[in-house]
C-alpha cells in the first residue's frame, strides 16, 4: 500500500518534471510566458510530490512499515528513534530520494529568486534543473526504487548498517548532497548562457552566491565525513584517499578553482571559456562521483553491469558532457576572452596558477581513483595506487596552493612593480623564514614540516597586513577601531569571508602536517591490571563489562589513563549486532589541542582477563576540526548579501 | 618571445612536471593485485603485492601476547603461508575472504603489513545461531565485570 502510493507519486513527478522541462524550453524559444508559467507550476508540483515521497518514506521508517522493502532492509524494531530518521538516507535508494528532494528545493528557490530578475536566462536554467530532476526521478523509478513492496511482510527488518548509527551520519550526507546538488544551479545557468548566447557576466553574477552556498555545504560534508571516519571507523585517521572520499573531493577542488577564476572574469573579462568549462566539469564530477560510489565499479570494472544504476549514471553523464561540449563548440567564438594577461607577476597570473594547481590536483585524484579500473580494463591486471601516491603528488601541489593563497589577494592586478612587491611581501616573507628557523631551533627536522610552517606563517602575515592596512585607512577617516574592523568584515564580506576561509585552511594544513609528522601508535595485549605506555601516558586495563542495548550487545573495556596524575577512564568497546557477521569496534578517545588519546579495543579473552588494544597519540588533529569551523564561518560570511560592491 | 609563447611554455613546464610526478608516483606506489596461484607462480621477494584469497579453515593461529598472527590464504588451487604482527580485524576469520597488503619474503612466507577483511553483502537473517554464542559470552563477562 505505502509502496504503491510512493511509487505512483514518483511516476507522476517524473512525468511532471519531463513536461516542465520541455515546456520551459519551448516557452523560452517562443517567448510565450504562459508556457514558462506552466513549467513553473509543474516544478512546484514536482516539489510537492517529491516532498510527499520523502515524508512517506520517513513515516514508513518511523512506523516500522516492513511492507516497504527498503524499510525492511535498513531498519529493525530495535533501531532507536532518531536513527530511524537517518536510516531513510542510509542506503542507495534513500540517498537518491534525498538528492532528488534537494534538487526540487533548489529549483523552488531558483524560481523564487530569479523569476523576475533574469528574464532571458531563467527559463533555460529552469528547463535544465527540471531535466536533471527528471533523471533522478527516472533512477527512482527504474534503477533504485525506494518504494518496492516486500512480500510477505517480515515480522522484523534487517537493521541499519551499524557504522551509520552515529550523529555524524545525520548531517554528513545532508551537507554533502546539498553541496553536490547545489552545483547544479550554476551549471543550469551556464547552460542557459550558452543556449541564449548571453555568455557575458550575467550568469556569473547570478550564480556567484549559489556557488559559495554549494561550496560551503560540500566543505561541511567533507569535514563531517572526516570527523566520522576519525571517531567511528577506528583506524585512527580522518582521510584515507578512499574512492568514496575522492568522489566528493574532486568536485570540491574544481569548485574551489571556479570560485577563484570567477573573480578574474568579473574584473578583467578573461577566462570565459575556462569558467564555463569549470562549471561543466564540477557538475560532471558530482555525477561521476555518484556513479563511482554507487555502481560497484570500484570493486571491479565488471561489477557495474550487474545493476542498471551504473549504466544509467554513465549514460546521463555522457549526455550532459556531450550536450555541454556541443554548446561550448557552438559558442566558441563568443567565448574567447577580451582581456589579456599583461604580466606573469600579477594577480591574474597568481589566480591562474591557483586554478592550474587545483585542476591538476583534481586530475591527480581522478587518475589515482580510476587507475585500478583502467589497468584492469586495458591490461587485465589489477593494479592499485594507495595513499602514498596521492600524498606524494598532492602535497607539493597543496603547499604551492597555500603559498599562492598569500600571494593572490595582495599582489597588484595587471603588473606588480618591484616597489609594490616589497611593500606587500617583505614582512610576510621575513616572518615566514623566521618561523621555519624557529621550528628548526625547536627541533623540527622534517623539511616538509618546516616548509609548511614557513608557508602558513607567510600567508597568515599577508592576511594580517591586508586587514591592518584596511583598518588603518578607516581609522584615518575618523572611525573607531572596533566599528572599523566590523564594518570591513560586513561591507566587504566576500573579500574578508575569503580571508577567513584561508585562515581556516592554514589551520587545517597545520593539523594535517602535525598529525602526519608526530602521531605515534602501538598495539599490545594486556592482562587485567597491567599497563601500556605511550608518549608519556599510561593506560591501565581495569577489566571488561557487557551491556545489552536495544539492538545490540556491547563489550566495554575500562582503561585508566594517567600521565603522573590520573586523567580519566577510556571505555572503548566492541558492539555485536545480531544481523552482522562480525563485531564493530567502538572507539574511545580524549581530545586535546596538543594531542588526542585514541583507544581501540581489538581482541579480548572471553573471561575478560585479557584485552588486545591499539592505542594512538594523535598530534594536532583537533586543529583540523577547528580550522574546519573557521573555514565554514568564513564561507557563511561570504554568503551574506553584499552591502557594498567592492571596487 | 611573445607573451603568448611564454604562457604556452609555462603551461608545458607545469604539465610536464605534473606528468612526471604522476608517473613517478605510480611507479613507486603501484601495488599489484594477485591471487595465491599468481603469487606462487612469480613472486619477487621484497616487492609489494595485494594478495586476495580465503583464509583456510584450521590454519589460523593468533597469539595475543606477542601479537603474532599466522594463517594460510588459498584461492582453491594454491596456498600461501602468511604472517602478520597485529590484531586480526573485526571481519577477519577462517573461511572468510581477506585482502592483504605486504610482500613476499625470501624465507617463503607472505609478510602482511595490512589486512583488509572482506565484508560480504549477503542478507543474513537475524537471530540465528550466532546469538546463542553471544549470550553465553555475555553471561561470562557479566559475572566478571567491574
Amino acid at each position: 500500500m505505502t509502496a504503491d502510493l510512493g511509487y505512483g507519486m514518483t511516476l507522476v513527478a517524473l512525468g511532471l518534471a519531463l513536461y516542465g522541462g520541455i515546456a520551459a524550453g519551448a516557452g523560452a524559444r517562443s517567448g510565450r510566458t504562459a508556457l514558462i508559467e506552466s513549467a513553473q507550476h509543474a516544478a512546484i508540483g514536482v516539489f510537492v510530490l517529491v516532498t510527499s515521497c520523502f515524508a512517506l518514506l520517513t513515516y514508513a521508517f518511523l512506523t516500522f512499515d516492513f511492507s516497504v522493502r527498503y524499510v525492511a532492509t535498513n531498519t529493525n524494531l530495535g533501531t532507536p528513534f532518531y536513527y530511524r530518521i537517518t536510516a531513510v538516507w542510509g542506503a542507495l535508494e534513500g540517498s537518491i530520494i534525498l538528492w532528488a528532494w534537494m534538487l526540487t528545493l533548489y529549483t523552488i528557490i531558483l524560481i523564487v529568486r530569479h523569476r523576475v530578475g533574469a528574464r532571458e536566462l531563467y527559463p533555460w536554467a529552469l528547463a535544465t534543473m527540471l531535466g536533471i530532476l527528471a533523471f533522478f526521478l527516472l533512477v527512482m523509478t527504474v534503477a533504485a526504487p525506494p518504494f518496492q513492496r516486500q512480500m510477505p511482510v517480515p515480522a522484523d527488518g534487517r537493521g541499519l548498517n551499524p557504522l551509520l548509527e552515529d550523529t555524524g551520519m545525520i548531517t554528513h550526507p545532508v551537507a554533502l548532497y546539498l553541496g553536490f546538488t547545489g552545483f547544479s544551479v550554476p551549471f543550469a545557468f551556464a547552460m542557459a548562457a550558452l543556449i541564449t548566447g548571453r555568455i557575458g557576466d550575467t550568469w556569473l553574477v547570478l550564480t556567484r552566491r549559489w556557488t559559495i552556498v554549494a561550496w560551503y555545504f560540500l566543505s561541511l560534508g567533507l569535514l563531517i565525513g572526516g570527523w566520522w571516519s576519525y571517531h567511528v571507523l577506528g583506524w585512527g585517521g580522518y582521510w584515507a584517499w578512499d574512492p568514496v572520499e575522492n568522489a566528493a573531493f574532486m568536485p570540491w577542488l574544481t569548485g574551489t578553482a571556479f570560485l577563484h577564476s570567477v573573480m578574474i572574469q568579473e574584473r578583467r573579462r578573461m577566462l570565459r571559456l575556462w569558467n564555463i568549462s569549470l562549471v561543466i566539469l564540477t557538475f560532471g564530477l558530482t555525477l561521476f562521483g555518484t556513479f563511482l560510489t554507487r555502481s560497484g565499479v570500484i570493486a571491479s570494472v565488471h561489477a557495474f553491469t550487474q545493476g542498471s544504476i551504473g549504466i544509467l549514471f554513465l549514460s546521463f553523464l555522457a549526455l550532459v558532457l556531450l550536450t555541454a561540449l556541443g554548446l561550448v563548440a557552438w559558442r566558441w567564438e563568443a567565448l574567447r576572452s577580451e582581456g589579456e594577461l599583461d604580466s606573469i607577476v600579477s594577480r591574474e597570473s597568481a589566480f591562474l596558477l591557483n586554478n592550474v594547481f587545483l585542476v591538476a590536483a583534481a586530475f591527480t585524484v581522478f587518475f589515482g581513483t580510476v587507475f585500478p579500473l583502467l589497468s584492469e580494463a586495458v591490461r587485465g591486471v589489477k593494479v592499485s595506487v594507495g595513499a602514498p601516491f596521492f600524498n606524494q603528488v598532492n602535497v607539493p601541489l597543496f603547499l604551492s596552493l597555500v603559498f599562492l593563497m598569500g600571494v593572490g589577494p595582495l599582489i597588484a592586478w595587471r603588473r606588480a612593480s618591484l616597489e609594490s612587491l616589497k611593500r606587500n611581501f617583505l614582512w610576510p616573507v621575513a616572518l615566514g623564514i623566521v618561523a621555519a628557523a624557529a621550528a628548526f631551533a625547536l627541533g623540527v627536522r622534517s623539511l616538509l614540516a618546516a616548509l609548511t610552517f614557513a608557508t602558513t606563517v607567510f600567508v597568515a602575515v599577508t592576511i594580517a597586513v591586508d586587514f591592518t592596512r584596511a583598518t588603518r585607512a578607516r581609522l584615518r577617516v575618523g572611525e573607531s577601531l572596533l566599528p572599523a574592523m566590523g564594518g570591513l568584515l560586513l561591507r566587504h564580506n566576500r573579500r574578508y569571508g575569503g580571508f577567513v576561509v584561508h585562515l581556516g585552511i592554514l589551520i587545517i594544513a597545520l593539523g594535517v602536517m602535525g598529525s602526519h609528522a608526530w602521531s605515534v601508535q602501538t598495539e599490545t595485549t594486556l592482562h587485567r591490571g597491567e599497563s601500556a605506555e605511550l608518549a608519556g601516558y599510561r593506560f591501565r586495563f581495569d577489566g571488561l563489562t557487557a551491556v545489552e542495548e536495544s539492538n545490540h550487545f556491547k563489550v566495554i573495556g575500562a582503561f585508566t589513563v594517567s600521565n603522573g596524575r590520573v586523567l580519566g577512564v577510556l571505555r572503548p568497546a566492541k558492539k555485536f549486532y545480531p544481523q552482522e557477521q562480525a563485531p564493530i569496534a567502538y572507539v574511545d578517545y580524549r581530545l586535546g589541542l596538543r594531542e588526542d588519546l585514541y583507544l581501540v579495543l581489538g581482541d579480548f579473552a572471553r573471561d575478560g582477563s585479557q584485552a588486545t588494544i591499539k592505542l594512538q597519540v594523535n598530534r594536532l588533529v583537533s586543529w583540523i576540526w577547528i580550522g574546519g569551523l573557521v573555514l565554514t564561518l568564513g564561507a557563511l560570511l561570504a554568503i551574506l548579501p553584499e552591502r557594498h560592491r567592492t571596487a | 618571445m611573445t607573451r603568448r609563447r611564454k604562457l604556452v611554455i609555462g603551461g608545458l613546464v607545469i604539465a610536464g612536471a605534473l606528468a612526471y610526478m604522476i608517473y613517478a608516483g605510480v611507479t613507486q606506489s603501484a601495488v599489484y593485485f594477485v591471487t595465491p596461484s599468481e603469487l606462487r607462480g612469480a613472486a619477487v621477494p621484497g616487492k609489494a603485492y595485494r594478495l586476495g584469497g580465503m583464509v583456510v579453515p584450521g590454519s589460523l593461529k593468533w597469539e595475543p601476547r606477542s601479537l603474532d598472527l599466522s594463517f594460510t590464504l588459498s584461492d582453491g588451487t594454491a596456498t600461501v603461508p602468511v604472517r602478520h604482527k597485529g590484531t586480526p580485524p573485526d571481519l577477519f576469520g577462517e573461511g572468510r575472504g581477506a585482502v592483504l597488503e605486504g610482500n613476499w619474503t625470501a624465507d617463503g612466507y607472505f609478510k602482511a603489513s595490512l589486512i583488509m577483511a572482506k565484508h560480504s553483502e549477503e542478507y543474513k537473517a537475524p537471530h540465528d545461531t550466532n546469538q546463542a554464542g553471544y549470550r553465553e559470552l555475555f553471561k561470562t563477562l557479566r559475572g566478571e565485570g567491574r
